[in-house]
């Protein structure tokens, strides 16, 4: 059953139940908003998608009412427009007006709306609160004095995470965000997955950033700086510069990485090859030794953390491999310092990521060895982007280059991390050929592919069946645990993200409003998987060859010690 | 086993309805909402400890310090309002150094803001423990505060 209301007096058919703002957006009419987002349930917090219902002659929300017979909807009458003005005016009646000193310098919602509303001067004045930067997180900034109360950021922190970090405090104008009894953000139970960054319209929230000690180091002598980056860059950077979303510029991030000045350019993709060596060796040792089952993964430091403050009764089922950023940081600091004739404490490791959970994973305290760490500095995506900016690189006009030996190549099944389901398909690839000796038919898993919160196969590898789940968004992990805490036990081996469609919309990654650039973010990568010869980790000859050379075999001494890791509780406010 | 926990053990099947009332009884008996004792309402009801510090702050009546030995309840409603309630308030604050619902480090005294506690005819009222202090000026809050110093 349908309705007909009027938009600015032409009829428009809309469904019972529809949100307004739906409708508008259909005929191609943008409504301003600020609190809402799409798929979660309307708080109409901020007013600022206000339209006109002339048959009651009110002013309504549109992200919160729904359509009914008969209205009519005035868009953009002079009242609409002179309200808005207003609300915009009254948010930045407190705002710190420092513009050209914050992260989100063009970048801004608040921004957008004062200039769209053509808004030249200050007619609101409010008093303004004094805020603490909340500098005390290893991944994430906090700047409550810009920060606008939309409430996005303890919405996805407590529905897509269920975390719930964060939250507001005390009432009126003294209603900040912020963790519990308001103190640092690292007291919290914070998975530092930047999530929050992600869906902040203001400059409130950012990622901790590291670019002077990266400077620092580039410009020091003394040092060695290299560098490597994650499955998921090469798919995303381009977006920073214009390119349309899935343009995968492998070559071209290569060469802007040796313009800026990094002494050797790593793949953190020869990495994943390495976890996956590691991590189906000890899946088929714990399914043959009767481990804890089901395995998960321990790629993503977002879920790590949320499983040690969350989920400390499924520690033991998580997989000791380090995730691949820490592997190759492991790798670089000892059998590459030694093959370079590098001292390690002057080998300085940049590892760039589409994350801001991995700043924190860089600094655990198990992530060192003899007192060095293991990873010097993370750059975020975005981060990456600017420093490109800054050294005044034309991506237009750079040829492709290739990565660095002996940790520069890689097959097309560790790109595949970078996706939802990516590390599982990858894993299972080469679990097959261990078990059977034989490459999995098509060498692809359909069943795990996708941005789907969940995906469930079974796989079978000669005579050994196993049930495996690719869960991301930690609300669907927490779902699958409870399954397994009330006696679910069919499944073998569980990929966990925490980030909605996996790393390739990570906390670091460029701030897009294009829905569709998920999509081909995942599209690209598995074009890559499509058109590449290597396509499972144990092809990979530089893999093979650091086996071969210094590590000894999957699972063996060299490995255990550098190469896995333990997990243990944490104590914080939960 | 501590008051608390014997206070929980009565809400084991409790929902999150019951948070408000829980942290009223613990305030009743403690004086003040502890960090301990956030946490484990969190444990007992399944409640983020950000969600319980969100709703307890968002109501003047929870304090999160234990109370001074002279609790200074300063009114604030209409008609102590009209009488000069806010600069009362504010004197007091900076007298002591302290914010309304905090204590003094020496833990002499604590600061509450009330809505109308029943003597308006005294306007402005400060009530310190169970004592009322009427029509209260800016020399006679510090003869009262001089006062209770002196007396420990
Ligand atoms: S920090 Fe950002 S996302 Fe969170 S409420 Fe403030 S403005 Fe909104
Ligand atoms: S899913 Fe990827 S980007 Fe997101 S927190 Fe985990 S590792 Fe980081
Ligand atoms: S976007 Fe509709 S009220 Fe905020
Ligand atoms: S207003 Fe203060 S006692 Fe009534």
């Amino acid at each position: 059953m349908e309705l007909t209301i009027k938009i600015n007096n032409t009829p428009v058919q809309a469904e019972p139940g529809e949100l307004l703002l739906d409708v508008l957006e259909r005929q191609g009419i943008r409504i301003p908003t600020l609190c809402h987002m799409k798929g979660f349930f309307p708080s109409g917090a901020c007013r600022m998608c206000v339209v006109e219902n002339e048959q009651t002659g009110k002013l309504i929300t549109a992200c919160s009412h729904t359509v009914e017979q008969g209205m009519n909807i005035k868009s953009h009458s002079a009242r609409v427009i002179e309200a808005r003005k207003t609300i915009v005016e009254l948010l930045l009646s407190n705002h710190p007006d420092d513009c050209l000193y914050c992260v989100r310098n063009g970048l801004c919602d608040l921004q957008d709306l004062a200039r769209e509303h053509c808004i030249t001067e200050r007619r609101i004045s409010g008093a303004k609160n004094r805020h603490h930067l909340d500098l005390s997180s290893a991944s994430i900034v906090r700047d409550p004095a810009k920060c606008i109360l939309c409430g996005r950021c303890v919405k996805v922190c407590s529905e897509v995470m269920e975390v719930s970090a964060i939250d507001f405090i005390n009432r009126g104008s003294n209603t900040v965000i912020g963790p519990t009894f308001n103190k640092g953000l690292n007291t919290s139970s914070c998975i530092n997955c930047g999530q929050c960054i992600m869906v902040c319209p203001t400059g409130a929230l950012s990622e901790k950033n590291h670019f002077a000690e990266i400077r620092d180091a580039l410009n020091d002598p003394t040092k060695t700086v290299v560098v490597q980056y994650a499955p998921a860059i090469s798919v995303t950077l381009a977006e920073e510069f214009g390119m349309a979303p899935g343009t995968d510029i492998n070559g071209l991030l290569n060469a802007a990485l040796r313009k800026i000045g990094f002494d050797r350019i790593f793949d953190t993709t020869f990495a994943a090859d390495l976890t996956i060596m590691e991590e189906s060796a000890e899946l088929i040792h714990r399914i043959k030794n009767h481990g804890h089952l089901p395995m998960i993964t321990s790629c993503c430091p977002s879920w790590i953390k949320y499983a040690e403050e969350f989920a400390c009764d499924f520690l033991p089922n998580i997989s000791s491999c380090k995730s691949p950023q820490q592997m190759l940081g492991a790798v670089l600091k000892s059998y590459y310092a030694e093959i370079s004739n590098t001292e390690p404490e002057n080998l300085y490791v940049v590892a760039i990521m589409p994350c801001a959970a991995k700043k924190f994973e860089g600094q655990r305290e198990e992530m060192t060895q003899r007192g060095i760490s293991d990873i010097d500095a993370v750059l975020t995506t975005r981060e990456l982007a600017n420093f490109i900016r800054l050294f005044g690189i034309g991506m237009d006009k750079l040829e492709a280059e290739t990565a660095d030996s002996p940790h520069g190549v890689r097959s097309s099944a560790g790109k595949l991390f970078g996706a939802s389901g990516g590390v599982m398909e990858a894993a299972l690839r080469t679990a097959y050929f261990s078990v059977t000796n034989t490459e999995l038919p098509q060498c692809k898993i359909e069943q795990v592919r996708g941005c789907t919160r969940r995906k469930e196969a079974t796989i079978t590898m000669g005579d050994l069946t196993i049930g495996v789940a690719v869960v991301n968004g930690l609300s669907n992990a927490k779902t699958l645990l409870d399954e397994i805490r009330n006696g679910r036990d069919d499944l073998h081996f569980i990929e966990v993200m925490a980030c909605p469609g996996g790393c390739i919309n990570g906390g670091g990654q460029p701030l897009h409003k294009n829905p569709e650039a998920l999509k081909k973010r995942m599209e690209a990568l598995y074009q890559i998987d499509e058109t590449e010869t290597i396509r499972v980790s144990h092809q990979n000859p530089e893999v093979l060859a650091l086996y071969q050379n210094f590590l000894g075999t999957p699972l063996g001494n060299k490995s255990h010690e550098l190469l896995h890791t333990s997990y243990c509780q944490r104590n914080v406010l939960l | 086993m501590t008051t608390d926990d014997e206070l929980l053990a009565g809400f084991t099947d409790a929902e999150e309805d019951s948070l408000i009332p829980i942290l009223q009884e613990i305030q009743g008996r403690n004086g003040y909402l502890s960090a301990e004792a956030i946490v484990k309402v969190g444990r007992c009801l399944k409640v983020p400890t950000s969600r319980i510090y969100g709703v307890a702050t968002f109501y003047n009546q929870f304090r999160f310090e234990p109370r001074g030995k002279y609790h200074i309840q300063v009114c604030r409603g209409t008609a102590c309002h009209v009488l000069g309630s806010a600069t009362v308030l504010e004197n007091l604050e900076k007298e002591l150094k302290i914010k309304a619902g905090q204590t003094t480090r020496d833990g002499l005294f604590s600061i509450e803001v009330v809505a109308c506690i029943g003597a308006c005819g005294l306007a402005p009222v400060i009530c310190v423990n169970t004592t009322f202090h009427a029509k209260v000026t800016l020399d006679s809050l510090k003869i009262i505060i001089d006062e209770y110093r002196d007396a420990t």
